[in-house]
């Protein structure tokens, strides 16, 4: 490299000053502006952190191994231990039972929506029929549920339940694994077909393996939604005070019991209902970061 | 115009265009016609692409085909292992024979057909699972093979596309972790591996840099002992370096892409008949 002086800079007028102050009034805009943002954020985030303050206040003392393996204890009897293990074990079951319904269904109809069908009528009406689905009041899906399952089986049941639940994650699992679908460029399946694979093979193992992570993320979320009902489960599979007997029985949730035990007159159940409250949202917060952390690992790699 | 001096241009900016007089001893005449092309027009749903478009692309030699943006090039090289067709609504008039067989037949196999004609992209696209994976795909898809099978072709292929030594140690690593260079060489490995007869090239040098350009072009050349090749690419220089066959497309008034002048390559660049080709040669347009 030459080492030489830079040549002189020259004198223009009309070369404009670089570096100026902003008017006032902006300046305080701005402030205003930022400290209002927050404000509205912090306003915004208070019903979270009250909501999460008022469970694990009044729901953390009473936590502990025997709240949750133990049977609820019937009402007035001291010294029994006094839990809700057959509710966790029930909302267990039935989320297990829609999800077993609703992933391969939503699955097939995300691909199908995706790869199989993009531009056609029928996929445009089956695209719209779900995202009407995605918003119906869980309590109609109970009705719903409630008169094509338990009146023609004859009796409340956790396969009801489950039933229930899996028409509300069905659309959620559908619409998010076709949104990543559609994330995997065309690119791809371009390199696949001109290799030599067909359609099925393109699909499988390129498109379906390589968007598996957002499909992941799109099922956890519709298992942490489902898991959180309450409504549907009502019309379905009611509650009991017992362990699970089989699937065609009345079977407890977590989100029943805690509906239950919150309007009770009794203060133990509705000390039950506070620490039910924390293990169901902690079971929701860990699917979520489940969700999230899986979410990480499509923008890592 | 004065050609003799648009000539005297040519020749400096293409030194590497072989003499014409070497060429001409290879006649057409000893050659296999690899792909006879006749009147091939395509179309993106009315709208018509490329018109009429007749040539032959010969066995073991390079094809390259140039133009300027628009002139159909793409949509020309996509319609022989006919993949436009899953990226949009095309349709082909006219016929197009892979040794002897019409590829545009109704009873095609688009599978066999796409593993015997592979294809390189502009845009590297490795798939995002490891090295190996991707080379084996093409491999796995068309059948079960072996394990040892498979890491002889994996190898072979890898060590076709002149990308073995560089990635041996790392195959179970990811595609994506590979620079620019190295995965366009990896998609050609992968091409390579279902052991077409012919290779289609899309701009493949277009998003690299000149060394891994360079590379690409020696690799085109220990390539064409066992496939047939055809290239399309926007540098010129490019063009008369790496082929023996130079196909000009260019548009008319009404956007229709055209096959405007064919031959060997040292033809096109030195002595071409066309004026239109003279002047895209000579940097006049495009």
């Amino acid at each position: 490299m030459i080492d030489r002086a830079s040549p002189p800079i020259p004198e223009d007028s009309s070369l404009e000053e670089l570096q100026s102050s902003l008017p006032i009034g902006r300046t305080i805009f701005t402030i205003g502006m930022t400290v209002l943002a927050f404000a509205f954020t912090g306003l915004a985030l208070l019903p979270l952190l009250a909501i999460l303050f008022a469970i694990l206040r009044q729901g953390l003392p009473n936590l502990n191994w025997e709240t949750l393996t133990s049977l609820p204890a019937p009402v007035g009897m001291e010294g029994v231990a006094n839990g809700f293990a057959n509710a966790t074990l029930g909302t267990l079951i039935m989320v297990g039972i829609a999800s077993l319904i609703s992933i391969p269904f939503g699955l097939m109809t995300g691909i199908f929506l995706s790869e199989f069908s993009r531009d056609s009528k029928v996929a445009s009406a089956i695209r719209f029929i779900t995202t009407v689905l995605t918003g119906i009041p869980s309590v109609i899906v109970g009705v719903f549920a409630y008169a094509v399952v338990v009146l023609t089986t004859g009796g409340f049941s956790a396969l009801a339940g489950g039933f229930a639940l899996s028409i509300l994650m069905l659309p959620v699992v559908a619409l998010t694994t076709e949104e990543a679908l559609k994330l995997v460029p065309i690119s791809q399946r371009l390199a696949s077909a001109a290799l030599g694979s067909n359609r099925f093979q393109t699909t499988f193992k390129i498109v379906v393996a390589t968007a598996l992570p957002g499909i992941t993320t799109g099922i956890l979320l519709a298992v942490a939604r489902a898991a959180g009902e309450t409504a549907p489960l009502i019309f379905t599979a009611l509650f009991s005070d017992n362990w699970p007997t089989g699937l065609s029985d009345p079977t407890p949730s977590l989100s029943v019991l805690i509906y239950n035990y919150a309007n009770s007159p009794f203060s133990e159940q509705n000390e039950l209902a506070w620490t039910a409250s924390v293990v169901l949202v902690s079971l929701i917060l860990l699917i979520s970061v489940l969700s999230r952390l899986v979410t990480r690992r499509i923008i890592k790699s | 115009m004065d050609y003799n001096a648009s000539d005297k241009i040519v020749k400096r900016i293409y030194p590497e265009v072989k003499d014409l007089s070497a060429v001409s001893q290879s006649a057409p005449e000893e050659l296999i016609t690899a792909l006879k092309i006749r009147n091939l027009s395509c179309y993106y749903g009315d709208k018509k692409a490329v018109d009429s478009v007749s040539m032959d692309i010969y066995q073991g030699q390079i094809t390259a085909i140039i133009g300027p943006s628009g002139c159909g090039k793409s949509t020309f090289i996509k319609a022989i292992n006919r993949i436009s067709e899953l990226e949009a609504k095309v349709r082909f008039e006219g016929d197009v024979e892979f040794f002897g067989q019409n590829i545009y037949n109704r009873r095609v196999n688009l599978n066999k057909l796409r593993r015997q004609i592979g294809m390189v992209f502009q845009k590297p696209n490795p798939f995002p699972i490891s090295i190996y994976d991707n080379v084996a795909y093409g491999i796995r898809v068309a059948g079960r093979k072996s394990r040892s099978e498979l890491d002889e072709f994996v190898e072979s292929a890898l060590r076709g596309a002149a990308i073995w030594d560089e990635v041996k140690d790392n195959l179970k690593k990811s595609a994506l972790g590979l620079s620019g260079g190295q995965q366009q060489r990896l998609c050609i490995a992968r091409a390579l591996a279902v052991k077409p007869k012919m290779l289609l090239m899309d701009e493949p040098c277009s998003a690299l840099d000149p060394i891994a350009t360079m590379k690409i072009e020696e690799l085109l050349q220990t390539l064409r002992e066992e496939l047939t090749i055809a290239i399309v690419t926007h540098n010129m220089q490019q063009a008369s370096r790496v082929s023996d066959y130079t196909a000009f497309f260019n548009t008319d008034e009404s956007r229709i892409g055209q096959l405007i002048e064919f031959g060997p390559t040292a033809k096109i660049f030195t002595d071409a008949t066309n004026p239109g080709t003279r002047d895209y040669i000579a940097g006049r347009f495009g």
